[in-house]
């Protein structure tokens, strides 16, 4: 019977929670690393046993740690990123040249094939690579080199990159996404990248429709259509048809458009979940309610899902890599709150129930699905 | 041998339970403690000062025998209860935070 495994990225550590298929009965392991910040946790699809952390303080700087038994035991790996050759500037929140500097690793991206390497999305935002599982990090410098980079600018959390996908039928295809720069894509296995922002209107900026400049909080993809993604902006939910080359909005009839979490059914490439959230200045759900949103459609048409959640005076938020869906025939849906409460849907998102309540504030989520 | 004392949080990445002990040859500063620090217990690296500049991190302090260190130059001289081992170069995480 297949299980499930759920990699829940804390702000005082990570944790492990495992089930078997029917997502009833959990069990919940960790505090792993207690006290420090678990920015993403993810495993390998080529070997599930192997898990990378990112494991984060603001004492003690960035670590990495491995595990090679499904996060029974870890150790540190290593934990120099160095910008590639001289680092240059972007626009510091005044608008003034500040340099990069590295702070933290906020999403590593385990090769679909190969579990000795990985990807990880940093701040001050850049893309580093490792081949040798984690021991050593080399910059993928075409990314900052786009020539837009001095005019990225930081948003409200940091110039994070924090969205890695990788298309499954390209390996040389990769999407990324930087708040508060866009979304950019490589067709070169990284050597060069372009912005993929046509069709992003962000009021925030001074040029709506500027090549970069947009805060992207999140993309999705699903595996079968490596073209079509979703992007959950700061404001609007987006739609590619065309791996990112134009956007359409497809937020419809959702009560708010801002949000963070974003993911795509396992099974349905054209359901699509959403978060809403209130607005940039409170960054708490519509209403008091806890509601996820899901279109069958691809964007446009949604439904409020509620049964299980709370749907009165909750002012959690729900941030953007703590969503995540497990790939059994009934495909389960999972998402983790600011009130550290893990959520999860063994039904598309059906029925809801709380699977622990009371971890520190959730920062990301992982599921793995094991045979 | 030289005594170090470190925060909770790097005892744990360490996988040590109290003081630390390094062997360092004269001089005895802040660098070359580190230097021993780091190369007896290498997952150190980067947490305590930048793994390029050798720069302290801003929320670690140096203390010892009642003084804050800190601001000492990477290679002066720690004072001679440290360097003779009778008292402890304490590590410490700045209170910070909530």
């Amino acid at each position: 019977m297949s299980n499930v495994r759920v990699l829940v990225g804390t702000r005082k550590g990570a944790f492990i929670l495992t089930s078997d298929a029917r997502r009833e009965q959990w069990e919940v392991a960790g505090p792993h690393f207690g006290g420090w910040e678990i920015y993403h946790v993810k495993g390998s699809p080529a070997d599930p046993n192997r898990l990378y952390a990112s494991q984060t303080s603001g004492w003690f700087g960035q670590m990495i740690q491995r595990s090679d038994d499904g996060g029974k035991t870890w150790a540190p790996v290593g934990n120099q990123f160095v910008y590639d050759g001289a680092p240059g500037t972007h626009q510091w929140y005044d608008g003034t040249p500040h340099p990069w500097e590295f702070k933290r690793v906020w999403h590593l991206e385990p090769s679909l094939g190969d579990p000795d390497t990985v990807y990880a999305g940093v701040e001050d935002a850049a893309l580093f690579r490792s081949t040798d599982a984690g021991q050593t990090w080399q910059e993928l410098p075409g990314l900052r080199g786009h020539g837009t980079g001095s005019r990225w600018q930081p948003g409200a959390g940091g110039m994070c990159l924090h969205t890695i996908i990788l298309d499954p039928n390209d390996p040389l295809r990769i999407f990324i996404a930087i708040s508060a720069a866009g979304a950019f894509r490589t067709d070169n296995g990284g050597a060069t990248w372009r912005a993929i922002n046509q069709g992003l209107r962000s009021e925030y900026i001074p040029d709506p429709t500027a090549e970069v400049g947009h805060c992207v909080h999140h993309l999705a993809m699903h595996p079968s259509r490596p073209r079509v993604l979703f992007m959950q902006k700061h404001w609007d939910v987006m739609r590619s048809d065309d791996a990112g080359d134009s956007w359409h909005e497809v937020s419809g009839n959702l009560p708010s458009d801002f949000g963070f979490a974003l993911d795509v059914h396992a099974h349905e490439p054209e359901t699509i979940y959403v978060v809403p959230i209130k607005s940039d200045s409170e960054h708490y759900p519509p209403e008091g309610k806890l509601r996820v949103y899901r279109s069958r459609t691809g964007g446009n048409e949604w439904e409020a899902l509620t049964d299980g959640l709370p749907q009165s005076d909750c002012y959690v938020n729900v941030l953007r890599d703590a969503m995540a869906v497990d790939s059994l025939d009934s495909c389960g849906v999972y998402f983790g709150t600011t009130g550290g409460q893990v959520y999860a849907s063994p039904d598309g998102g059906d029925h809801w129930a709380a699977v622990v309540r009371d971890l520190p504030p959730v920062l990301s989520m992982e599921v793995q699905t094991l045979p | 041998m030289i005594r170090i004392v470190l925060p909770a949080h790097l005892r744990t990445l360490a996988g040590v339970g109290g003081e630390v002990e390094v062997e360092v040859r004269p001089p005895v500063t802040q660098r070359s403690v580190l230097d021993a620090l780091e190369a007896r217990y290498p997952m150190l690296r980067g947490t305590i000062r930048d793994h390029l500049t050798g720069q302290r991190r801003p929320f670690v302090r140096f203390f010892a025998c009642g003084e804050d260190l800190s601001h000492e130059p990477p290679d002066a001289p720690l004072p001679e209860a440290v360097a003779s081992g009778s008292e402890a170069l304490l590590l410490v995480g700045a209170i910070a935070g909530g």
